[in-house]
């Protein structure tokens, strides 16, 4: 198990944030350019949760890119770990859970990788991982937490983490080392062209993820205006001089949900676990095919997933603004 | 078993964990057999029981036929009170404000360690499973009630990997990892509602499910289980319990 933290020095964080253009800019471009600030070897940090505001467009990017060698982070991993593993840009996830989600029992994809050592998945408790992200958007190099001790989750991950006593208690407790992502990919509902994001719903992680990052990337669903993100200012979650990239991505997140405009494309990702059991390889492969080098756009690929199915998600998803 | 009965294993599971919850308890509750068990008890004896879910929610009521595929798509958010970061909905069980963690589990031992990370040697396992999600520090943190079907290859001597801790080797163990709080309070399965003896943290059986014998329950478990001469019997499930499952779970995603 290798024992990189993740963890960045202090003063090299700070240089690297003192180094951005942290001015108020406009920021908008392509998927494509966007993607070109991802690097091979990056640490890059997803938002998001399980099936909900996966920036499944931007891996999309990412795998089209061919890039190569990511460490991906994540709070509970769905179908884009598949993705992940299937086309080669990751072999190396760090998450809390990791299969397509709960109905489809355990993911095939994941378990022909990991089980046959071509990648590897460090298991964090939830907690964990949010507490790594939270202590890296604080600047501090680690944080202190009474779970995960005495397991084997804890066991395994050997020198990543490790055992301290509280200097005024006394107690023994567990030290988890700060994550500082190189990049993040968030996905949210609306921003402006600065990268003032707002978010509806669940956060999940993403706002210590994105204060964590040395770099963000935000898709989103809808670019709206300044004045608009300036009359609702307790809305906006992440502030702009996070954010690196916007671009504007409708059904961003699709086959998965983006609260409130979409749910879950269940019968796409029903097609997707069925694929993958018959046979994780070729099934993962054909998926890529069919959905990842295929389709010549963005707007292709929503056209292969088809009209009937945005429709109904789309329904589903602004069905709880009905009540 | 010889009479007939009018439900499922699942559902049995799901009414015999909802009536261990209290009215005002606040519950980290898994999808599957855990909502529909604490939804179940704040329809019929517990109103002022409170869900959270590790997608960052608290207090939702679910839409009966409209169950969350997870903890984390907007189903989980209708009519809750409040949401909030994931980090910080697991911060409530460390801070103390959870009365009882409640999931289901894949494999567990005799002192109530759960695995779901990995069957064999993690190093070269036989299945990779999902992992811990909200798991182990949901066991790690409050007093645990866990659901799931009584099976030999379930209920093992030791689990291949300790994901949710329960009291580790027994006695004291627990305690002495570190995990000062919380613990293993019951496992509910479809044969019986299983306890842990006071000094020894081994599992015993506190009662049995109607119409299951003493000799159902040792057969289907991994290891030596203590059973009582005078052990308690459970109240089979009651038509009005069985009619709010069916309303929420009418096309029986979690109940089949």
């Amino acid at each position: 198990m290798a024992e990189r933290t993740l963890t960045t020095p202090h003063l090299e964080l700070r240089r690297a944030t003192a180094e951005r253009d942290r001015g108020l800019r406009e920021k908008v471009m392509s998927l494509e350019e966007a993607a070109s600030f991802v690097s091979d070897g990056d640490h890059v940090a997803v938002g998001g949760c399980t099936m909900s505001r996966t920036p499944t467009a931007l891996i999309w990017a990412l795998v089209r890119a061919k890039k190569k060698n990511l460490t991906v982070s994540r709070s509970i991993v769905s179908s884009e770990g598949d993705v992940l593993y299937g086309s080669g840009v990751s072999a190396h996830i760090i998450t809390s859970w990791f299969s397509q989600g709960i109905v489809w029992g355990v993911s095939k994809v994941m378990r022909h990788y990991t089980e046959s050592g071509q990648a590897q998945f460090d298991e964090w408790s939830h907690m964990a991982l949010g507490l790594r992200y939270r202590a890296g958007a604080m600047g501090i190099p680690y944080m202190p937490v009474r779970s995960m001790i005495g397991s084997d989750v804890c066991e395994r991950l050997g020198g990543q983490v490790k055992e301290v006593e509280c200097p005024f208690t006394g107690e023994r407790l567990l030290a988890l080392p700060a994550l500082n992502p190189d990049i993040a990919l968030i996905h949210v509902q609306r921003a402006d062209a600065y990268g003032n994001a707002q978010l509806d719903g669940l956060q999940f992680m993403d706002i210590d993820i994105a204060m964590a990052a040395n770099r963000v990337i935000l898709t989103t669903e809808r670019i709206v205006s300044n004045d608009q993100i300036r009359r609702a200012p307790d809305q906006t979650r992440i502030p702009f001089f996070t954010v690196d990239a916007v671009v504007e991505v409708p059904y961003g997140s699709a086959p998965h949900e983006c609260y409130g405009v979409y749910e879950p494309f269940f019968g796409h990702m029903d097609a997707l676990a069925g694929q993958t059991k018959a046979d994780p390889v070729e099934g993962i492969r054909k998926y890529l095919d069919d959905y990842y080098y295929g389709p010549a756009s963005w707007s292709e690929y929503l056209q292969r997933i088809g009209v009937e199915a945005l429709i109904d998600a789309g329904c589903r998803g602004r069905s709880i603004y009905n009540d | 078993m010889t009479e007939r009965k009018n439900y499922t294993a699942s559902e049995l599971l799901a009414v015999m964990s909802g009536r261990i919850l209290k009215d005002g308890q606040i519950v980290f509750a898994g999808v599957g057999i855990p909502l529909l068990a604490a939804t179940l008890a704040q329809r019929v004896h517990a109103p002022g029981l409170t869900i959270l879910f590790e997608g960052g929610v608290i207090g939702p009521f679910v839409v009966p036929g409209q169950l969350p595929p997870s903890t984390n798509e907007q189903r989980c958010t209708r009519r809750a009170n409040m949401v909030l970061p994931i980090t910080d909905v697991l911060l409530l069980l460390q801070r103390g404000y959870v009365d009882v963690g409640f999931m289901g589990g894949a494999q567990i031992d005799r002192y109530g360690n759960l695995n779901s990370s990995f069957i064999g040697d993690p190093e070269k396992p036989s299945i990779r499973l999902p992992g811990t999600g909200g798991g182990n520090d949901i066991s790690s943190l409050t007093q645990m009630i866990v659901a799931m079907k009584h099976e030999k290859r379930r209920f093992v001597e030791a689990v291949d990997f300790i994901t949710s801790p329960g009291f580790i080797n027994g006695g004291n163990s627990r305690a002495e990892c570190g995990l000062i709080a919380g613990g293993m309070h019951r496992v509910v399965t479809d044969l019986a509602i299983l306890g842990f003896d006071a000094k020894t943290k081994e599992m015993q059986v506190e009662a049995l499910h109607p119409g299951v014998d003493p000799e159902e329950v040792k057969d289907n478990t991994g290891f030596d289980i203590a059973i009582g001469d005078h052990v308690a019997r459970t109240e089979p499930p009651q038509e009005n319990e069985l009619a709010v499952l069916r309303s929420l779970d009418p096309d029986r995603l979690y109940t089949a």
